[in-house]
């Protein structure tokens, strides 16, 4: 880092978290210490909420000396950057981790002796003077052990008792409390109890509370790997920038942490870096790799003028350009916002289970009250023991983790998945939608074809004029309108070195074309209906037209002063690689339709191409929504595939609207799902991915849901009529802790999801 | 037996009234004070916060749980989801909201509270 970077100043307000603050005196002294600090305006402590807000010219680092200096800490709450946060995320788990295993190893360092002596035989009851002192030794340690190893169980369930709310907590604590409890009453007042219910469980109380811990340590460690494509994307942006700046008159080039790059400034980027913000290249050219974020493995050559994004990779050449986007405003870090925003957001299929987990646990605790009552009343001897077992079995295998768990983890996953193949997904809900398209809709120009297209045939019908002529006509008049033939007409004539006419009482005629008047000639440019709107006759031309169309050419005609004078084809290459995307939806069940405002002839020779059948041609641009209105009404469930722009009513109608990006100028808040490189490959992958990420939850909620029913009345002992079986509570302690860790993994299988290619 | 029975019932009668009947009457008002949200043993304290009709609205939140799930803070009605930094307070802004009650929870819903809009 520069000395620049080191040397910045906090201005205005920041806020510190004070530690070890304890009574209301203590705020003047840390009041008075942070006002001493040189440069500090204000300093004032909040007591109630341990914070300081200080506002001045001054590092926080110095604040921050200050109150430790008088016996205090104090921490910045000034906002870290996402790294620096996934960083304090992952040393906090790690720390976190490792408490837990100690509470296990404490826990089972007395249930597992304890469970040995139990399955070896060894009495666990309670007759004699001698074992009511042992036991109440043991008892004595078990207490130790809820106290040490699980006191965050009983807190948390009383914290949330008093709020009226019960979780995870609330039966943990019952049912170990429940257990201790009754071994205490034997214990103590033996002679209460019939004597075949003299039975202690301390055992289960301190294995309970020990496999619980174990199995929230394992959930930690395999949750911190959902992350990962989080952590990827916070991977690929670069710590620092080479820019160049003037020091004392003269130009340098120096290096300045990311954050302090500022809008204009000129970047310089070698080969083998990264780029490290948004912008345009201002001089030299190179190839970037930009593979990360758009899944295509292909470097994009790039120079003057073209655009460059953060967190690709510059291959070949040293590039100069000029940061246009910083900080928050870059593509990735819009990325990785979206990213993390549907990684937390639940598709429609989980909000059963959560409003199951709603009323989950005052209905496991209801069911454990009924469980123990009809084990008294019609339970055998000793019907007592029976019943604070099954109470306790009852509260503790019941796991409304697992069903919480098995939505936003799969989601989480399969989120970060779609990223890694530049499939960009808004959120649950359109993960689940696109799991369930049965057609899907394309665009010609831009989706199926590259969108960049150019003249092919110049075909003149009025010998007055030569190619130079009409070609300077044609893009002149073009060159006000916004359609993307236009483009390619004004394109082809600029690079022909032709200098375009000044155009009057332009008119852009939906559907159809355009007309103006040029150095006084009245001019029509568009397709049939516009010449037979206005009265040109077009007699053979219209078979030459058809022949162009035929060949997937898009033919226009121009009239001068209401004579035909030229036709002008146009074409767009189809991309390399939509013909295999779509056989790969097509294998897929999916129905594919072509949607275009082109003519018919021209869509049917595209369509043809790619092996599409069906075909909606000559549709205007308000008309799309309607085709998906109609394929809606046909009962399917419709994707819309388009540039975002023009066809926003669409996509939006669609069930699933996908915008094409082109990597770069991704318009990623414009549609349900993105595709950061231009193949449609990125749709059969988008697809293939939400199935994956949706038959994944399934089997976690069906996992999830299946474990409690069954487990909650084996539990409360509807076998022991038949079988005579009735669960050991420590065995309901493992299935407990080990349920949401299957669901867990179960997400993190999801990693290892490929997309079937081409 | 008899009076065993009958406290068993009375106790589920208490299960039901004190988690699903009750209504807690004690909000906090989000506009008056300056408030912090403390997430911590399974609770987010104060879980009810009474928030201006039609305002933009900023809750600080302050996690001290170390727990994964209460990591994430989400209001599944405005599609907002924020990590909170362990022992560090962070600005969750809301945009402004027609009057009702929307939850926001952890992702596994164990964390639970209300913004009363009114």
């Amino acid at each position: 880092m520069s000395k620049l970077s080191e040397n910045t100043i906090q201005t205005a307000s920041q806020e510190l978290i004070i530690d070890g603050a304890s009574c209301a005196s203590c705020v003047g002294k840390i009041e008075k210490a942070l006002r001493a600090v040189a440069g500090v305006e204000s300093a004032a402590m909040n007591f109630a909420l341990r914070t300081a807000q200080v506002t001045g010219d001054v590092e926080a680092d110095s604040l921050i000396k200050a109150v430790e200096s008088i016996g205090y800490n104090a921490k910045s709450t000034n906002e870290a950057s996402d790294d620096e946060l996934l960083d304090e995320k992952e040393i906090a788990d790690e720390k976190y981790y490792s408490s837990l295993l100690k509470q296990m190893w404490l826990a089972l360092g007395l249930g597992i002796p304890l469970m040995i002596y139990s399955l070896a035989g060894g009495p666990m009851t309670v007759d004699t003077t001698l074992e009511r002192i042992v036991w109440l030794f043991i008892g004595m340690l078990c207490l130790g052990i809820m106290y040490f190893a699980g006191k965050h169980f009983y807190l948390g369930a009383w914290k949330s008792f008093i709020n009226h709310s019960a979780n995870m907590d609330t039966l943990i604590a019952l049912g170990t409390g429940t257990a201790w409890i009754y071994s205490m009453i034997v214990v103590l007042f033996p002679l209460a109890l019939p004597e075949m219910a003299r039975h202690v469980y301390f055992e289960a109380t301190a294995m309970i509370i020990g496999l619980i811990n174990l199995g929230l340590a394992l959930e930690v460690k395999a949750r911190g790997r959902t992350s990962e494509a989080i952590k990827r994307l916070l991977g690929l942006q670069a710590k620092t920038a080479r820019v160049v700046r003037v020091i004392d008159g003269k130009e340098q080039e120096i290096d300045i942490a990311i954050a302090d790059v500022s809008l204009n400034d000129i970047v310089r980027v070698r080969p083998g870096e990264k780029i490290s913000v948004d912008g345009i290249v201002v001089q030299g050219c190179t190839s970037i790799d930009e593979s990360m974020l758009t899944g295509e493995p292909m470097p994009v050559e790039k120079s003057a003028n073209d655009e460059v994004v953060a967190g690709t990779l510059n291959k070949s050449g040293s590039i100069l350009f000029k940061a246009t986007r910083v900080g928050k405003d870059t593509a990735l870090a819009h990325i990785i916002n979206m990213v993390k925003r549907a990684q937390n957001s639940k598709p429609p299929i989980g909000r059963l289970a959560d409003v199951i987990s709603g009323y989950f646990v005052p209905v496991i605790m209801i069911t454990a009250i009924v469980s123990a009552l009809a084990w008294l009343n019609f339970g055998p001897d000793p019907a007592l023991a029976f019943a604070v077992v099954s109470a306790t079995t009852v509260l503790i295998i019941a796991c409304p983790c697992a069903l919480g768990l098995a939505t936003p983890m799969s989601v989480m996953v399969g989120v970060g998945k779609a990223a890694e193949a530049g499939v960009l997904i808004r959120n649950g809900e359109a993960l689940q939608s696109a799991s369930k398209i049965t057609a899907m809709v394309l665009d010609k120009t831009g989706t199926i074809t590259a969108g960049a297209p150019s003249i092919t045939d110049i075909i003149i019908t009025d010998k007055a004029y030569s190619e130079n002529d009409l070609l300077t006509l044609a893009a002149s008049i073009e060159s006000g309108s916004e359609h993307p033939l236009a483009e390619a007409i004004v394109d082809s004539a600029l690079e022909q070195g032709i200098a375009l006419e000044s155009v009057s009482d332009f008119h852009a005629i939906t559907g159809q074309g355009v007309q103006a008047t040029i150095k006084g000639q009245q001019l029509l440019f568009g397709n049939q209906k516009l010449m037979l709107s206005n009265k040109v006759a077009l007699n053979d031309s219209v078979a030459k037209a058809q022949q162009l169309a035929d060949e997937a050419k898009t033919p226009m005609y121009l009239a001068i002063d209401k004579k035909l004078a030229a036709i002008i084809a146009v074409s767009d290459a189809i991309k390399e690689d939509s013909v295999s995307a779509i056989k790969r939806l097509q294998a897929n069940g999916i129905r594919v339709v072509m949607l275009t405002g082109d003519n018919s002839a021209t869509a049917h020779a595209v369509a043809k191409k790619v092996g599409i059948n069906e075909v909606f041609a000559d549709v205007m641009p308000q008309d799309k929504a309607n085709k998906v209105a109609e394929l809606q009404a046909q009962g399917e469930i419709v994707g819309m595939t388009g540039d975002g722009i023009n066809d926003a009513p669409a996509l939006a109608l669609a069930n699933v609207g996908f915008a094409i990006g082109t990597g770069t100028d991704v318009a990623i808040e414009s549609a349900d799902i993105t595709l950061m490189r231009g193949s449609l490959h990125g749709l059969a992958d988008a697809i293939a991915i939400s199935k994956a990420t949706l038959r994944n939850i399934k089997q976690n909620l069906f996992g999830a849901f299946i474990y409690n029913v069954a487990g909650v009345p084996f539990a409360a002992g509807v076998l022991y009529p038949f079988f005579g079986l009735l669960l050991n509570p420590v065995i309901a302690g493992a299935a407990m802790a080990f349920s949401s860790l299957t669901v867990v993994s179960n997400a993190n299988r999801l990693r290892l999801f490929k997309p079937k290619e081409h | 037996m008899m009076i065993i029975n009958l406290m068993g019932l009375l106790l589920i009668a208490l299960i039901v009234w004190w988690f699903w009947l009750y209504k807690p009457s004690n909000v906090v008002d989000a506009s008056a004070e300056n408030i912090t949200i403390v997430v911590n043993n399974g609770v987010y304290q104060p879980s009810r916060i009474k928030v201006a009709l039609g305002k933009k609205t900023t809750l600080q939140f302050l996690r001290k749980d170390a727990s994964s799930c209460a990591a994430t803070v989400l209001f599944p009605d405005f599609d907002i989801s924020e990590e909170l930094p362990l022992e560090a307070t962070k600005s969750v802004l809301l945009p402004a909201m027609s009057a009702g009650e929307y939850l926001f929870h952890c992702p596994m819903k164990m964390y639970t509270g209300t913004l009363v809009v009114e």
